[in-house]
């Protein structure tokens, strides 16, 4: 598919990165033509330079042949514009990132409608819904939710001493007496899709899924410390923490955000009433402490630099706080920081990434069974996809039993009604279900991807 | 640098040498000739040679960087003359070796310069290959490989660039394979296109097989003592045609191709390509018609030896030896021109002269208005000052690089305009010179050394001087 990404900066190099990854024909366009070389010899995509609203850069990157065009620079504006003009000279589809709160009320409704905008992403937003998933279920290390919350997957790390641990996985459901599944698990650099007599270890990284209350109820039976965050320190008051916070506050939690520019405090205090705004330096340790480190439930560590957010983030749990969540916008600064220790490290650009690289997916094969989630899971060894089942005589109606599927694929929930199925050989796929995946080491397209 | 890929990569090239080394055989297989057991032993090498060199390390980290890109290609050209070579030393066609990789690298290197005295006399099977050499030499062989193989990584654009001549590669969609892929199709086509239009010419299959590769990769190698002065006057017309067109900037078919015509018809370098090949004819023509019976014949042979030296083939219908001094100097000046970038042609290229012309004409005003503000623009484009800067470098070392050969040659005791003409012919991808190494003459009468210091220059020229000097630079080499 051809896919124009304007803008090269971090959160458009990782899009590139991806796409590219997907198999798209990428284009990308910049106004620095240091950043296009560095793009064009990194990865396999061909660079226009110049400026991504100008009618005649969008022609000589193909705009009218053009599937998709991604707006990712750093101005809402421009990338407002460019997705208007490109919409006008016959791109198919267009998202933008903005970012600005004033944009993304009622504005941004008018503005899809009148420009053809087909999404538009706010990378602070999002990621701070994945950082209140968590927040609500601190034990896990990460969340993703399927169908509106139906059905969820969770991520959570064994520890030694771990119930699951040295049970094969064909006695675990009756043993805890709980409907979930096991999907995926990562040990080391691998990651499994494992079967019946599958046996866990301490230390491996396990995704499992089940609905909501059923997650509840397994972690209670695991003896994992399982109440909400009720109090939450945010550090840096970036637009990340902003909804954040918002959302805290408003399930009644406190909210504590540490932030040095005073301006930026008396903003938030204007927005966030119920939080409370400390102005002073996060990086002090005196101040964290003075200002109850030690009694939060919770750390959030949000601020630009990511060696900050990673150093801060190993003092908070070296002060027992019991969840501590860094965001790390770097993939390898990530990747050190998990072998060193954190367990929770949240980067706003891969959630934008995963977000593109579904709905480019999802363009791919409208026909089909089309993707309508997509997550990608320990760290991208394995997705999580969720599909829309259209009457495919291949697939519905049929036992999961008698499904030759490929191997490293499991069929990890049904959802019928409103209502999540943890499936097992006799449950059949109807059309109008909507069926999560999981998958390692292969790109699904379509749901009848998933059989031989 | 990563060893183990530069080996695997050099590795897969010979590989890829010895399948493409099949077509001869066929053809000596056809003509029943002897040379057919020689090339069988020499790809019997090639692919021993290549899988210990892939199989042995198969390298865990793929990722090619610029470094890797220049040294991957400067080897395994090196290797493709000194491999290609071999079935002339073992059929004794060519009992010296270091004559066969003079050849060899004259073959890939698309310049048509050759030792041998009576070509006639050679085998068709290793006639075929020295031409089809041309052929895969033209586009480069790291492109093929590209088109055939699926690309690890975004990161082989190194290699393209390394092997693709111009001031400024790029691609012309997004991946680099179906880049690849678009270039051959198009000469491919085109070359196809010209065995066809010989054929009805009347020009037999063989000779318009290898005289289409010699076209098309603007190489040079003829089967006849006479170049193609033995052949009829719709055949040089049809041969002077498609020297022109594959002396253009292949991103200008694409463009055609695409049904995206304004650039094309607004390309600066098309325009002064043309330009220059048709002033150079108007003044030959001109200078030699009192030679020739006629106009017509005048015109026939200015604008094929034009358009001959011009992309840098080197074929001839006439021995322009005998010419008189002017036009003998203005072919000497066509030869460092060369085509336009991105084409098969030698040469500097068409756009990067045009790149320095318009600096020194920034610079000239500068000099008078020294507040003025330059910007060098290239086909509409602003060119950045890396490139221009780069462009100037270029030539500098293109000159110094011209002085080294040319003294070295002079250790041979042949007259000056024999060495001048030598080294630019060898170095700008032409073939034959003036003098002793002119179009009626051969290389063979050069010392050993010569011939591989000129075998060097050629390689130096087809890959624009940078990879091959990488590659022998001893720090490329050590642990960094």
């Amino acid at each position: 598919m051809n896919i124009i990404v304007v803008g090269g900066g971090k959160i458009g190099t990782t899009t590139i990165a991806s796409l590219v990854a997907e198999g798209h024909d990428v284009t990308a366009i910049d106004h620095n033509s240091e950043v296009l070389t560095e793009l064009t010899n990194v990865y396999d995509v061909i660079g226009v330079m110049g400026n991504g609203a100008d009618c005649e850069t969008l022609e000589e990157a193909g705009v009218d042949k053009a599937e998709l065009v991604v707006a990712v620079t750093d101005s809402d504006e421009v990338n407002m514009l460019c997705c208007f003009m490109a919409r006008q000279m016959g791109a198919a589809h267009t998202i933008a990132r903005i970012r600005n709160p004033e944009y993304n009320d009622r504005s941004l409704s008018t503005m899809k409608q009148h420009t053809g905008l087909s999404m538009a992403i706010n990378p602070e937003r999002l990621a701070a819904e994945e950082l209140y998933r968590i927040l609500r279920l601190p034990s896990a290390v990460k969340i993703e939710t399927f169908s509106r919350r139906k059905f969820e997957m969770i991520e959570i790390i064994l520890k030694e001493d771990s119930p699951f641990v040295g049970v094969p996985l064909s006695e675990l459901r009756s043993q805890f007496k709980a409907k979930f599944l096991i999907c995926v698990v990562q040990r080391g650099e691998s990651v499994f899709i494992p079967d019946g007599a599958f046996v866990l270890q301490g230390g491996d990284k396990v995704g499992l899924t089940a609905s909501p209350a059923e997650i509840q109820k397994l972690l209670r039976g695991m003896g994992m410390v399982n109440k909400h965050a009720r109090n939450v320190m945010i550090l840096g008051g970036s637009r990340t923490a902003y909804y954040l916070a918002k959302r805290l506050a408003s399930g009644g939690n406190n909210v504590k955000i540490i932030e040095k520019k005073l301006p930026l405090c008396d903003e938030l205090c204007d927005l966030l009433p119920k939080a409370t705004i400390i102005h002073g330096d996060g990086t002090d340790q005196e101040l964290l402490l003075e200002e109850g480190l030690k009694d939060m439930d919770a750390f959030v560590s949000l601020t630009d630099m990511d060696e900050q957010n990673i150093l801060l983030s190993f003092f908070a749990s070296a002060h027992q706080v019991s969840k501590v969540i860094s965001k790390v916008s770097r993939d390898e600064l990530g990747a050190l920081a998990q072998r060193l220790g954190l367990e929770c490290i949240v980067s706003p650009r891969k959630i934008i990434a995963n977000v593109l690289v579904r709905y480019a997916r999802a363009l791919e094969n409208a026909s089909g069974s089309n993707v309508e989630t997509l997550y990608k899971l320990m760290d991208d060894g394995a997705e999580a996809l969720e599909f829309n089942v259209k009457d495919d005589p291949r697939l519905v109606r049929i036992p999961l039993r008698t499904l030759q599927l490929k191997p490293q694929v499991l069929i990890a929930g049904i959802l019928r009604n409103r209502e999540a199925i943890i499936p097992s050989g006799e449950d059949v796929i109807l059309p109008g279900d909507k069926v999560v995946v999981i998958a390692a080491a292969q790109h699904l397209q379509d749901l009848a991807d998933i059989l031989k | 640098m990563n060893r183990r890929m530069v080996f695997y990569v050099t590795g897969q090239i010979v590989l890829l040498e010895a399948i493409l080394m099949a077509l001869p055989a066929v053809v000596a297989l056809i003509y029943g000739e002897n040379c057919f057991w020689s090339i069988l032993a020499t790809i019997a090498v090639a692919v021993l040679l290549g899988l210990g060199l892939t199989l042995l390390r198969r390298p865990k980290n793929q990722t090619i960087y610029a470094k890797e890109g220049f040294v991957i290609v400067a080897l395994s050209w090196v290797l493709l003359a000194a491999v290609g070579a071999l079935p002339f030393w073992f059929s004794r066609e060519i009992p010296c070796y270091v004559d066969g990789f003079f050849e060899m690298a004259s073959g890939f290197t698309t310049t048509g310069a050759s030792i041998l005295t009576d070509v006639e006399s050679m085998s068709r099977g290793l006639l075929f290959w020295r031409s089809f050499t041309h052929w895969i030499g033209g586009m480069g062989v790291l492109v093929l490989m590209m088109a055939l193989l699926p690309s690890g990584s975004g990161r082989s654009i190194h290699m393209m660039r390394a092997e693709v001549p111009g001031p400024i590669v790029g691609k012309l969609v997004p991946r680099i394979r179906d880049t690849a892929k678009i270039l051959y199709l198009i000469y491919l086509v085109m070359t196809l296109i010209e065995v066809a239009c010989l054929l009805l010419a009347d020009m037999p299959l063989f000779d318009s097989l290898i005289h289409a590769f010699g076209t098309a990769g603007t190489g040079g190698f003829g089967i006849k003592a006479t170049s193609l002065g033995g052949y009829n006057t719709a055949c040089q017309w049809i041969i002077t045609v498609f020297m022109l067109l594959f002396g253009v900037n292949f991103n200008l078919y694409y463009l055609l191709l695409i049904r995206s015509f304004r650039p094309v018809f607004t390309s600066r370098e098309l325009w002064v390509y043309v330009a220059v090949a048709a002033v150079a004819t108007a003044l030959i023509t001109g200078n030699i018609l009192s030679m020739y019976d006629g106009f017509g014949e005048a015109l026939r042979h200015a604008a094929f030896q034009v358009s001959s030296i011009l992309t840098t083939t080197g074929y001839a219908t006439t021995d322009f030896d005998l010419w008189p001094t002017f036009s003998k100097t203005i072919l000497l000046l066509l030869m460092f021109i060369g085509g336009c970038a991105g084409s098969t042609a030698g040469g500097l290229k068409v756009s990067r002269l045009l790149l320095l012309g318009k600096t020194v004409t920034r610079d000239l005003r500068r000099l008078v208005h020294p507040r003025s503000v330059g910007t060098i623009k290239l086909e509409g484009k602003r060119v950045e000052d890396p490139v221009v800067r780069s462009a100037g470098a270029y030539l500098v070392l293109y000159f110094a690089l011209f002085a080294a050969t040319f003294l070295v040659i002079s250790l041979d005791a042949f007259d000056m305009e024999t060495n001048l003409s030598a080294v630019a012919a060898c170095i700008n991808n032409v073939g034959p010179g003036f003098a002793l190494v002119g179009p009626a003459a051969s290389y063979a009468a050069f010392s050993p050394l010569s011939k591989l210091v000129l075998s060097f220059a050629m390689l130096l020229g087809r890959l624009e001087l940078y990879p091959l000097l990488i590659a022998f630079l001893p720090r490329t080499w050590m642990k960094d």
